[in-house]
């Protein structure tokens, strides 16, 4: 059978399978190749058949009738009775003698009569159905003597790698196939490599804090020192009047800042330097007019949630000047706290990523630099600056880059130059500017990641589907 | 591309027909105006730019198509300068107020509505809301000096109030302005206090209860000429500032341009060196085109001496200048920041990490390599998340309080992890099955020892969601923790942990872990009442310890 080729009937269920099933063996492609076609054939139904061997209904009718004629009662009783009296009726085979003793009686109409339909179906049986008119095919199809079947055919051939032999094709390599060597006469089924794999069971790491870690190393190639930011809660003085921002500032409004309940103040401060705090506040000095107004110690003391890492900075600044000065570099990454109106970009607590140089001599130049080399290493190489407030920067500046996605100019940053009030009571020297910069650590991963909604990636709404795909973070691709 | 540079923020082009069918939708909008409008973000201590007056006045001495003007005081004709007199009583409520005159002003609707709406600006910003200043302006013919400012008790003061038909006392007017939109949320500043500041000229009429409402006597119209302007302040310095700005900015519209008088309005003369100049900015400019760019900015400026010196004389309306650094910047700014060369500083430092950031990296890594997932959540929670939901009462643990939620979630501080995990979970209930959360950060805890009173303290937290309770993998977790740590299980020098109660966890499911010579953390099943809290189904364990020992 397995020849040139061979046809295979009612093999239809032959490629069952779908894109993940192993193909059987004997039908895999490289064993036998094989081809549909289709044809169509008449055939006769069982009734068609039927009349074959008896005669048509109206035929058995008529040879049923003897001479003296038949009731219609008992005529009806017959096989063929109902459907063969019609017939025979509208051939004008049989007559109807409504008037007749005992009922209705049927008489024959002629004497013989020519049974054609079965004479057709007899040529149908004979494979000769083509020789039939199409009007007398319709006509039986109606009838339901004949039908026409359609019968799929498979031509098979012999495939690439045809073999007489039946073998077994073995799934996948084992160790005792290595051992013994089988592997080398064994055939193996074919992998289908349309298919995905099996993830590898593993942890994953937080896409933010995937970024978190880019942006640490980024730092840290550039000579940067890390600073202490675990603590969230900071007294009003390192937040703000360190900075020589005033009490009365907008920012130290209820609306902005969580202010403490309990611990409600802080308790201890360098008290020479919170006494120069309050006289440039107050007072001015170091060149400065001051804000001049009533400077208090209690709204100092007042303890909040830090509303940015540059209370930190601060510290470290303040720490920096009471030794023999040398340059620093310094950077953060951590949690900073607002108590503002919550939407699809805005939490009340959000990280905050900051640089901070402090120098001799250090020029605006110097800081646009600094923030060329930081951003290119974020794979941002257009930027712009303008001029922007800051209470405790001047000059001030806003870093703005081009977005292709979106094609227009962005906010990625801002920055300054800390002014000589925050800086001259700390007792840094006079010639030393402090540059420093700082950007939201979110914004930059929503766009990394695509997504819309802050709290799809903050907090406990996140989506871990998301967490266990993402990629890579590269920030320069 | 002008506002970029001069360091303004278009912020939106409309028009009223737009916002209005923004904000309530688009029937309403029929009949409003089309004009254009051009939405600006200003610079927050650049109040001499809040009016179309200062603005057009910036950027046009900017582009250098006009001169800087140079704003005078002057005399009246008849030599009779206005006074105003303030008594002592004022020092209980609203100690301080200063006042002037706009001359010969000519007012149109559109400068009437500006002179209206920088007021409000003014009130908004600097004035913080009338509490710091409050402005009062008057029809100066309607009235006659010398004027006294003092403070009465709510009960004397009586007089119509600006566009109410009839008089009140002061205590009625607080009543009557009780359910006004805007004027409610100025009565507290005055409400509780014994005595109301007021102004009454010679002849007994109120101009103002301050920082309340203007009397309607003296109310001014289109066809005001003289304009007395009177602030009063809890802070002088601002008071000042704002009066300036005021008169400033409307002097525009005074027979003669930019005079107006008052009792302190001067400019100042500052000097700076070129070369700290350039030095600061990282330019090498000479020192007159230093003194050019300055003029630009409204800061008119000549070279003195033999050039090594830059006097720069400071108009009342720049008062956020207080320092050299904010003449340098607006020198920048004229240079134009995007001109400037951009250097690298040669600066030499080496980078160290903060040893607890650097820990908490390694063990991220690791924990993600055994199979657990890492979480991010908040550091605010509700009293409920770290107290009730976990069995214990809030005034046992340490949580530092937020004074003003404005929500019950940012009510406290977290004391640990655990809430955010399980919150975590629920959020994540359709995940496939188990669910293996970590999360290293910081908790916050008082501390009486700190100068705020509170410390951060670093915290690994796990946690296993499945059917099982799986307190096996948990456990097995810690194991291995302990064994990235170089720890070993050793009562003596390692860890060890030991069969403890908790709230949180079911009882004889919970053991305490102990290491370094001190208890470190827990692990143990949750209590199903802790489970049935959070809102989840599954039986769960946890483990939560301090890393910082490992330091």
């Amino acid at each position: 059978m397995l020849g040139a080729h061979a046809v295979l009937l009612e093999c239809s269920h032959l490629w069952a399978g779908e894109h993940q099933a192993e193909v059987s063996p004997v039908c895999s492609p490289q064993v036998i190749e094989a081809e549909q076609r289709s044809s169509k054939r008449w055939e006769l139904t069982p009734e068609g058949k039927e009349i074959v061997q008896e005669g048509s209904h109206e035929a058995r009718v008529f040879d049923s009738i003897p001479a003296e004629g038949l009731p219609q009662s008992e005529l009806m009783k017959l096989p063929s009775g109902k459907v063969g009296f019609s017939k025979a009726m509208s051939n004008k085979w049989v007559r109807l003698d409504k008037n007749a003793d005992g009922g209705p009686r049927v008489f024959r109409a002629v004497e013989s009569v020519q049974d054609s339909v079965r004479e057709k179906l007899q040529l149908v049986q004979q494979g000769e159905a083509e020789s039939l008119e199409e009007k007398d095919r319709n006509e039986l199809k109606k009838r339901k003597l004949l039908m026409e079947v359609i019968i799929k055919t498979y031509w098979i051939r012999k495939g690439s790698a045809f073999s007489t032999t039946v073998t077994k094709q073995e799934t996948d390599l084992t160790p005792e196939m290595l051992a013994s060597g089988s592997w080398r006469d064994l055939k193996f089924k074919a992998y289908n490599f349309e298919a995905l794999g099996i993830m590898p069971e593993s942890g994953h790491l937080h896409p933010l804090l995937k970024v978190r870690t880019q942006f640490r190393q980024i730092f840290l190639e550039m000579g940067f020192t890390e600073m202490p930011t675990n603590n969230f809660i900071e007294s009003s003085f390192w937040n703000f009047d360190a900075l020589f921002q005033p009490q009365q500032h907008p920012a130290r409004d209820q609306h902005d800042t969580f202010f403490l309940q309990d611990p409600a103040e802080a308790t201890d401060f360098p008290m020479d330097y919170l006494k120069r705090v309050k006289k440039i506040h107050s007072q001015g000095g170091y060149g400065s007019q001051g804000y001049k107004y009533d400077w208090k110690l209690e709204e100092a003391r007042k303890n909040i949630l830090r509303t940015h890492t540059t209370a930190v900075s601060a510290r470290m600044l303040y720490r920096l000047a009471q030794q023999k000065f040398t340059p620093a570099k310094y950077f953060s990454i951590d949690r900073v706290f607002r108590n503002e109106t919550l939407d699809a970009t805005h939490l009340a607590e959000f990280h905050q990523i900051e640089g901070v140089v402090a120098d001799y001599g250090l020029t605006l130049g110097d800081l646009m630099g600094t923030l060329r080399e930081f951003f290119t290493k974020l794979g941002i190489s257009q930027l712009r600056f303008k001029p922007a407030y800051n209470p405790y920067t001047e000059p001030s500046m806003e870093v703005f880059s081009y977005h292709r996605g979106l094609q227009k100019w962005v906010e990625v940053g801002n920055s300054g130059i800390f002014r000589p009030e925050m800086l001259l009571p700390m007792g840094l020297p006079e010639g030393v500017s402090v540059i420093a910069w700082g950007l939201s650590l979110e914004r930059p991963t929503m766009i990394k990641y695509g997504i819309n909604n802050i709290r799809e990636l903050v907090g406990h709404k996140v989506n871990l589907q998301m967490v266990y795909d993402g990629p890579l973070c590269r920030l320069d691709s | 591309e002008l506002c970029f540079q001069f360091g303004l923020e278009l912020d939106e082009i409309t028009s009223e027909k737009d916002i209005i069918s923004k904000e309530q939708g688009g029937g309403k909008a029929e009949g409003a105006s089309d004009i254009i409008l051009y939405k600006i973000d200003v610079p927050a201590n650049r109040y001499d730019l809040l009016c179309l007056e200062g603005l057009v006045r910036g950027l046009q001495v900017f582009k250098e198509r006009i001169k800087a003007p140079r704003y005078k005081r002057i005399m009246p004709a008849n030599g009779g300068v206005q006074r105003l007199i303030i008594t002592e009583e004022t020092a209980q409520v609203r100690p301080h107020a200063v006042a002037a005159v706009l001359r010969n002003i000519t007012f149109s609707k559109d400068r009437y509505d500006s002179f209206i709406d920088l007021q409000e600006k003014l009130h908004q910003n600097i004035c913080r809301k009338r509490a710091l200043v409050a402005i009062g302006t008057h029809d100066l013919d309607t009235i006659s000096g010398p004027f006294t400012y003092t403070a009465r008790p709510p009960s004397e003061i009586r007089f119509k109030p600006l566009n109410q038909s009839k008089e009140y006392t002061a205590s009625e007017i607080m009543d009557l302005y009780r359910t006004d939109s805007q004027l409610k949320h100025y009565l507290h500043i005055i409400e509780n206090k014994p005595l109301y500041p007021v102004i009454y000229d010679s002849n007994g009429v109120v101009l103002s209860m301050p920082p309340i409402i203007n009397g309607n006597h003296t109310k001014i119209t289109l066809n005001t000429r003289n304009v007395f302007v009177e602030c009063t302040a809890t802070d002088i310095t601002k008071a000042k500032i704002v009066l300036d700005i005021l008169v400033t900015m409307f002097s525009e519209y005074c027979e003669k341009q930019f005079t107006h008088k008052c009792n302190f309005l001067c400019n100042m003369l500052e000097k700076v060196k070129p070369d700290l100049i350039n030095k600061k900015i990282g330019i090498s400019e000479k020192p007159s085109s230093l003194a050019k760019l300055l003029t630009r900015m409204c800061l008119k400026s000549h070279v003195t001496g033999s050039g090594n010196n830059i006097e720069i004389e400071i108009p009342p309306t720049r008062a956020d200048i207080i320092h050299a650094c904010d003449i340098i910047e607006d020198a920048a700014i004229a240079y134009g920041y995007n001109n400037i060369q951009m250097t690298i500083p040669k600066t030499y430092t080496i980078a160290n990490q903060f040893p607890l950031n650097k820990l908490t990296e390694l063990l991220r890594q690791d924990l993600a390599a055994a199979g657990f997932t890492e979480a991010l959540t908040f550091a605010l929670c509700s009293q409920e998340d770290i107290a009730d939901k976990l069995g214990v009462d809030i005034s046992s643990t340490k949580a530092v309080h937020i004074a003003n939620p404005k929500t019950a979630e940012f009510q406290v501080a977290r004391t640990s992890l655990l809430p955010g995990l399980l919150k975590t979970i629920a959020a994540n209930r359709k995940m496939p099955l188990p669910l293996k959360l970590f999360e290293i950060s910081d908790i916050v805890i008082k501390d009486s020892t700190k100068d705020v009173g509170a410390r951060n303290q670093r915290n690994l937290c796990a946690i296993y969601y499945n059917k099982n309770p799986g307190f096996e993998v948990i456990h097995g977790l810690l194991d291995r923790v302990m064994q990235l740590l170089a720890v070993p299980p050793s009562k003596a020098s390692g860890y060890l942990i030991r069969a403890a109660e908790d709230s949180a966890f079911f009882p004889g499911r919970c053991a305490e872990i102990f290491a370094k010579g001190q208890s470190i953390g827990k692990l143990g099943v949750f209590h199903p009442d802790v489970i049935t809290k959070f809102e989840l189904t599954m039986p769960c364990s946890a483990l939560e310890i301090n890393i910082e020992p490992f330091l």
